[in-house]
């Protein structure tokens, strides 16, 4: 039985809820954090940081929920995605130091001069200008993610296999980075940024701003990743999860329909990864991690697959649940995650969302006999 | 020389000793003790070549620092209690007063390492002489040659005079080249180019670089090195074949489990690299057990741990696969994301328990060391990982062709369905695969301790690379499985040398990445109409 049928995850009228919450709930934040110290509802600059960065991981739980609830990949490895983008935006921030780094050069990041580089390599031209870098940020996922998803999809490598070789993906790309030779800071990764469009990066005001941004991106996302699967396209993308050779029979060609909806979740991603750098302060290889793309898939799981909403809430929950328990028991934050794992799939196979619409709707009518074709599809 | 100036001390000795009865007197040894380190470093050379019968004791002890000088000039020799006059080489019953070590200086030790040398090379014993030429040899200490053309003379053994002749020519090449010694200079070139290695490599491209030596020799010598160079790659090569046989010999151990239950099962468990890493705990609990209790069966307890490791990790597979598999039935993927859940939370639990840092896991003196077979070293723990890989691919071959579970097993692999209608309990099938592929684990686990460190995270430094070795390879075929351990293990090796460590691993990582586009389900993937619409 597939627990994903379509009936049910054809409205979304949440998502535009979510959207609105999201960018309030940021707003009312930045707003917070310009208040005078001593006001009682004054938000510190830590928290202003963190709530930017839960958001920014609620865009990567969009993403991989676009393409694991919507398109039935259960990606492994769009973490690198994230990383990628906040890479892009890194190169920028990097540069925006100019010559206020330790070795004062204005032309080379510190880490270059410390390798003894002697001028910038061809990947870092441009990567002054701030439009370029914005252009990078969804440009080099959105290449990458299209080279591997042609490849992939094409030779219809699917189900356990694809999970595992996007996981490679971000593994080879982990360490690549972690390489001192490949011109991005090696361990250390980008870091020690100064200012954004000129504006300085420590300043409540400017992080004020990046909240807000974050939220009506992650907004915009939303809703833009809601038309998409409320489209046409987005039928098609749940009959491809649903029955791929039935699909395929039916005269579509599923590996465009996938590849579509993986470069453009790879996109939401890097934009992700982009707005998490500028308000974390550092991106180093430790991001490529398949730890950390496996994390993402359980905060869509646990706010519920296939819902949007749902990415948007597991992310923001569980990173809050990891802040928390880290403070106060961090001996047991690895328990915690490990049981959210394992109870999130058996008990909760819907996540939160499921829940909340089995509240709300407690006997769901099965419209149609659901038909079990796995056996013909994958094995 | 030598002999000259040691006939002459020998002469004083004798000289001393006649006219001065009684008193100590300047002999052989008397410079030992003198204040003056360039002294006692002349009269240690000399004594090599002096023949005193006690000389090769009196440098031994020199080296050793049990030497010892009396303010009177006495030399003893003093190992604890017991003393003997160095001299003499007798006991003496009181140990004299005011005993001074002789110290050492850099320049004492380099003149003892000589002494000592030339004085093996006369040595009665051909092993110990081997040995003094060896020393001469990465020495070429030119004030050597007499002493090694005098040993030359008198030399029969083959093994040696081959060693000393080379030691001869590395002794001629060292030195600046004079007039008319082309010949000579060429012979030392070619006998150098026999014996081969890093050392004679060097100091032939020394003199092919020379512009102070005649072309000839110099061609010779350029010759000699590419020569060298070729053999040295060669051993090279298969050094690094070894390494990935080893590696590979590794990956297949903990990818034969994993390619099991995901044969049977599709399910791909993310806690294996956790089971492997509980195999090499329990390897460590199973020697601290039998240290404490059986300490004779020390050597063995590595032997004892493989069927431990493979019970513990296998009952633990059995419990997982009923305790929390078989309610994720038909849904591979959210399989994945529970085993991965499981497996944080088993290294959390093994790093609240045995800590965080590594465990020191012994290895026995029998798995210890390499063997040299030609210019390669063989270490023997790696070496007994290659067979023991081999022996647990083979019995696991047995238990799939010959035994009920094997037959039941290939048969849920090929068609499940099928074979459920045929009376197979598939259910039971699932768990024992299950716990088949954990206990697998735990006997890599084993593997691992020994060329590994045991830490919690063990397990995430091998799950990516088996993966790799499971789809690269294809399901439920063992040969697909040991083509691809094989295959990744030495790939990764051959190609360590050119590009470096981590680039081999991610060309490695990439390869496999495009391969599986062109074969989306391995190298040996399962026919047949059950497989795939």
């Amino acid at each position: 039985m597939n627990p994903f049928s379509t009936h049910g995850t054809r409205s979304f009228r949440g998502v535009i809820w979510m959207a609105a919450a999201v960018v309030v709930a940021a707003g009312g934040l930045a707003m917070a954090s310009l208040l005078p110290e001593g006001n009682p509802l004054h938000a510190s600059a830590f928290v202003v940081s963190l709530a930017g960065k839960y958001l920014a991981y609620a865009m990567l739980a969009l993403s991989v929920d676009l393409v694991w609830g919507f398109a039935g990949i259960l990606t492994l490895g769009h973490a690198a995605f994230f990383a990628l983008g906040g890479y892009a935006m890194g190169m920028y921030l990097m540069r925006e130091i100019g010559a206020r780094g330790v070795y004062g050069n204005a032309s080379l990041p510190d880490f270059m001069i410390f390798l003894s580089w002697k001028s910038l390599p061809w990947y870092w031209w441009g990567s002054d200008h701030f439009a370029w870098a914005a252009f990078l940020v969804l440009a080099v996922p959105g290449v990458l993610a299209g080279v591997f998803g042609w490849l992939a999809f094409r030779s219809r490598v699917s189900g356990v296999y694809l999970s595992i070789i996007t996981q490679a993906l971000t593994y080879a790309l982990m360490l690549a980075f972690f390489q001192n030779g490949l011109g991005f800071g090696g361990n250390n990764g980008l870091t020690d940024f100064k200012d954004i469009l000129g504006a300085d990066l420590h300043a409540p005001m400017t992080r004020a701003v990046l909240l807000v941004v974050t939220g009506v991106l992650l907004a915009a996302s939303l809703l833009a990743a809601r038309f998409v699967v409320g489209s046409r396209f987005g039928n098609l993308l749940v009959a491809v999860r649903d029955a791929e050779n039935r699909t395929r029979f039916l005269g579509y060609r599923p590996d465009q329909v996938k590849l579509l909806v993986w470069v453009f979740s790879a996109m939401i991603a890097g934009l992700g990864g982009a707005l998490y750098v500028t308000q974390v302060g550092i991106i180093n290889p430790g991001e490529f991690a398949p730890a950390n793309s496996i994390e993402s898939v359980i905060w869509v799981a646990v706010g519920g697959r296939g819902t949007l909403c749902g990415a948007v809430l597991g992310a923001i929950l569980v990173n809050l649940g990891k802040t928390l328990f880290t403070a106060w028991l961090p001996e047991f934050w690895l328990y915690g995650l490990g049981l959210l794992f394992i109870c999130t799939t058996l008990f909760l196979p819907q996540g939160i969302m499921g829940l909340w619409r089995h509240v709300r709707k407690p006997a769901p009518e099965e419209v149609t006999p659901e038909v079990s074709d796995t056996q013909g599809d994958e094995t | 020389m030598l002999k000259a100036r040691s006939a002459c001390l020998v002469a004083a000795l004798w000289l001393g000793g006649a006219l001065l009865p009684g008193v100590a007197h300047a002999d052989a040894f008397s410079g030992l003790s003198s204040a003056r380190p360039d002294e006692t470093a002349a009269t240690v050379s000399a004594l090599a070549g002096s023949g005193a019968p006690q000389a090769g004791a009196v440098l031994q002890a020199l080296g050793e620092r049990h030497l010892f000088t009396t303010p009177d000039g006495g030399l003893y020799i003093r190992h604890g209690e017991a003393c003997i006059d160095a001299r003499t080489g007798q006991p003496v019953a009181v140990v004299p007063d005011g005993l001074k070590p002789i110290r050492l200086n850099n320049r004492i030790r380099t003149a003892l390492a000589g002494a000592q040398a030339e004085m093996g090379l006369i040595a009665p014993q051909a092993d110990i002489r081997l040995k003094a030429a060896d020393a001469l040899y990465g020495r070429h200490d030119p004030a050597m040659l007499l002493a090694l053309d005098h040993a030359l003379s008198v030399e029969k053994d083959r093994t040696v005079r081959t060693r000393l002749m080379q030691a001869r020519a590395a002794t001629i090449l060292a030195q600046p080249p004079g007039q008319g010694a082309q010949d000579a200079r060429l012979e030392a070139v070619r006998s150098l180019a026999a014996a081969g290695g890093l050392e004679a490599r060097g100091i032939l491209a020394g003199v092919a670089r020379s512009d102070a030596e005649a072309l000839p020799v110099r061609h010779a010598a350029q010759a000699a090195v590419s020569s060298i160079d070729w053999h040295l790659r060669a051993w090279g090569v298969l050094q690094n074949a070894f390494y990935g046989l080893s590696y590979g010999s590794v990956l297949l151990l903990a990818a034969t489990g994993l390619a099991i239950t995901f044969g049977v099962m599709g399910v791909i468990n993310m806690a294996h690299g956790e089971m492997m890493m509980i195999g090499a705990y329990v390897t460590w609990m199973v020697q601290q057990g039998i240290r404490a209790t059986i300490p004779a069966l020390e050597p063995v307890a590595i032997l004892v741990a493989i069927p431990v490791a493979f019970a513990v990790c296998g009952a633990l597979g059995v419990l997982i696969e009923r305790g929390l598999i078989r309610f994720l039935y038909g849904r591979p993927l959210e399989t994945l994301l529970a085993t991965w859940g499981l497996s944080l939370i088993l290294q959390q639990a093994v790093r609240s328990i045995f800590g965080p840092t590594n465990i020191a896991v012994q290895t026995p003196a029998w798995l210890s060391g390499s063997v040299a077979v030609g210019g390669m070293d063989i270490t023997l723990n790696r070496l007994a990982i290659l067979v023991f890989a081999g022996l647990v691919l083979g019995g696991l071959m047995l238990v799939l062709r010959r035994t009920p579970l094997g037959l039941q097993m290939r048969a849920v692999t090929q068609n499940r369905r099928m074979a459920a209608l045929m009376g197979i309990r598939t259910p039971r099938v699932d768990a024992l695969a299950f716990g088949l592929g954990a206990g697998l684990a735990g006997l890599a686990g084993v593997a691992v301790s020994q060329i590994d460190n045991v830490s919690p995270n063990l397990g995430q430094s091998y799950i990516i690379d088996s993966f790799m070795v499971v789809v690269f390879g294809g399901v439920g075929n063992l040969w697909g499985t040991l083509a691809a351990a094989m295959a990744l293990g030495m790939g990764g090796k051959v190609l360590e040398p050119t590009i470096g460590a981590v680039s081999a691993k991610i060309a490695i990582l990439v390869l496999v990445i495009l391969y599986i586009q062109r074969h989306p389900r391995g190298m040996f993937p399962v026919r047949g109409r059950g497989v795939e619409s």
